[in-house]
């Protein structure tokens, strides 16, 4: 961002009077004090609501012993391997088809821009609803999908919540209906930064469909689809919704993910510092994630 | 004479048959897209559809193995409006709160994120990259990591039962990308309307305010749009934080009852469907200034 920042620093011998204009960044007084004005209350936000919170989850959750009990629980090791699995096909299911879907809606024509403004309708509803409306339709006796089943192909449809892959497959689908419009839409935007004469180009040069795809468009799109793809592998490892709406974590705490383990160690037993070990276990994830993502946000400016 | 006519047939016989070709692969693409619009335009409706039959369904007929009901009526839709049912009774004051937390964060995010990208972007202030970085670390750290530490602080400071606990954590974490969207498209608009402002004297709040957001109205949609549906969305702070009627906003007053045996479902989708409204009504209206909001800058990898 900004890029003369660090050079300066460490730089000896230079007069308390251009120091202090260097400072300010060649800003005047009257000026500098405008600017540290301006930038006052997002830091007091920043300082009180997240660095005191992380700084507060840290030392909650600092005793090793809390992660000795942890490892132990087996309710715990279960929430491991759905989040592993909830991790890997939630975000890679829903990226790939996004990829697929951003091609499909590059055709030309009207009804495309009809079936896009429809087919992003999931984004615009808010989680709470969708879900809701998700959960009961699952429901084995009442629900919606197992009365449509029976009513076209007579089939009796499983109780979908009442067995843990159903749960959470159920989970895993209601993520990608919820999400894939707003990563189609971005890889759309992607597809459509790209120039037209090099497409036009490639064209000429034999490059149509599938080897368009995996020499021309790919290739201009993979930090994009990267970038997104871990940006949405740190949401989707905080989602709590999808989990607590659909499944509520059930049946018998099979479908626990890290994040809604956390609330629940946390308030339904009570035990707040082994919810914050619960979730600062994904910490080992979180990191180098985290520190891939800012070096990639930073230099490459894509804004999501 | 006849050698031409005879070429000219073999040409249009190897025409027609290069025509016919392409007019099958065009049957098939067509096909093709029109299996893949039935496919995509199910598959996205039958949440919504099941959300909108249940809430026309009277209270009994919600346990029938009905694909549509009996009889459609929207009685359940006017027991939420006039609070008409005990699960309802505090529906308008709990909307109320959500209209109230999605404005503030709205207004919050704006203000905080426009002075910030103003001070950093445009002032050049120094350390700025400092600032930019923390918006980054917010930006990349999950919530609902935070949400334990968060409740605790918020109860001793007395501020459980507070909407403005809630609206301080989601201000917290929707102004790093208002400050990453305003700086980027402030590049856009030449440094050089501010130095001549700055030369007639203007001081930097008033570079700010007459100059500076007049300008960003479309970046301004789109976030304000962003941190709307932010608020919206949000569940997990509102459930922790609001736990008394007076207090909590409609998406925790729904979930009262997720688990619940005999919850009134038919109310429960009808108010879902009155919480969805708003929120789609305002992307639809925006969606244009949104999509742009949300590729800003664009692909410069």
């Amino acid at each position: 961002m900004n890029s003369v920042s660090v050079a300066d620093v460490g730089r000896p011998a230079i007069r308390w009077h251009a120091l202090s204009r260097s400072l300010r960044g060649g800003l005047k007084g009257g000026e500098y004090t405008w600017a540290v004005a301006f930038v006052v209350p997002y830091l007091a936000v920043f300082l009180t609501f997240v660095a005191y919170p992380v700084v507060y989850g840290l030392w909650l959750g600092s005793e090793p012993s809390l992660y000795r009990e942890l490892f132990a629980d087996p309710i715990y090791q279960t929430t491991v391997v759905n989040t592993v699995l909830y991790l890997a096909l939630g975000v890679n299911v829903k990226m790939f088809l996004a990829l697929l879907l951003s091609g499909f809606f590059m055709r030309p024509g009207r009804w495309m821009k009809v079936l896009l403004l429809i087919f992003v309708l999931p984004w615009a509803v808010p989680q709470i609803s969708a879900f809701i409306s998700i959960h009961w339709m699952l429901n084995g006796e009442w629900g919606f999908l197992n009365n449509l089943l029976y009513h076209l192909f007579h089939i009796e449809g499983p109780a979908w919540l009442n067995e843990r892959w159903t749960a959470l497959g159920a989970v895993i689908a209601s993520h990608i209906w919820k999400w894939t419009p707003f990563w189609t839409l971005i890889l759309l935007a992607g597809r459509m930064a790209i120039p037209l004469e090099i497409r036009d180009t490639a064209r000429v040069d034999g490059a149509t469909g599938v080897r368009g795809f995996v020499y021309v468009t790919f290739p201009l799109l993979a930090n994009l689809y990267l970038i997104s793809t871990l940006l949405s592998t740190i949401f989707l490892l905080g989602d709590f919704n999808a989990v607590y709406f659909i499944s509520g974590g059930g049946p018998a705490d099979s479908t626990h993910v890290l994040a809604t383990l956390g609330i629940r160690d946390a308030f339904d037993l009570a035990q707040p510092r082994l919810g914050v070990a619960a979730v600062m276990s994904a910490l080992p994830l979180v990191i180098p994630l985290v520190i891939v993502l800012m070096r990639k946000l930073r230099t490459t400016e894509v804004q999501l | 004479m006849s050698t031409i006519t005879a070429e000219a047939r073999l040409g249009s016989r190897a025409s027609t048959r290069v025509r016919r070709a392409m007019r099958r692969r065009r049957y098939l693409g067509n096909a093709g897209v029109l299996v893949l619009s039935v496919v995509l335009m199910v598959w996205t409706f039958v949440p919504i559809y099941n959300m909108v039959m249940i809430s026309l369904e009277p209270e009994g007929d919600v346990y029938t193995d009905r694909l549509w009901p009996k009889m459609p009526s929207v009685e359940s839709f006017w027991s939420v409006l006039t609070q008409g049912h005990w699960y309802l009774e505090h529906f308008w004051r709990q909307f109320g709160n959500s209209l109230y937390l999605g404005v503030m964060v709205t207004f919050l995010t704006l203000l905080f994120g426009s002075l910030t990208s103003f001070s950093i972007g445009r002032m050049r202030i120094r350390h700025g990259w400092l600032v930019s970085n923390c918006a980054l670390l917010t930006y990349v750290i999950p919530a609902s990591f935070l949400a334990i530490p968060f409740y605790r602080i918020m109860q001793n400071y007395g501020l459980a039962n507070n909407l403005w606990s809630v609206i301080a954590a989601l201000v917290a974490f929707a102004t790093p990308y208002a400050i990453f969207v305003f700086q980027e498209y402030g590049r856009s608009i030449p440094i050089e309307v501010d130095e001549s402002a700055r030369i007639d004297g203007a001081s930097p709040f008033q570079i700010y305010r007459s100059i500076y957001l007049p300008l960003m109205a479309p970046a301004l949609v789109a976030v304000g749009t962003y941190a709307l549906l932010l608020a919206w969305n949000e569940f997990l702070y509102q459930f922790l934080l609001l736990s008394t009627k007076s207090s909590m906003t409609v998406p925790v007053a729904l979930a009262q009852f997720l688990n619940s045996d005999q919850s009134p479902w038919n109310y429960m989708m009808a108010t879902a469907i009155v919480y969805a409204m708003p929120p789609i009504a305002i992307y639809y209206a925006f969606r244009r200034r949104m999509t742009a909001g949300l590729t800003m800058g664009g692909v410069k990898g």
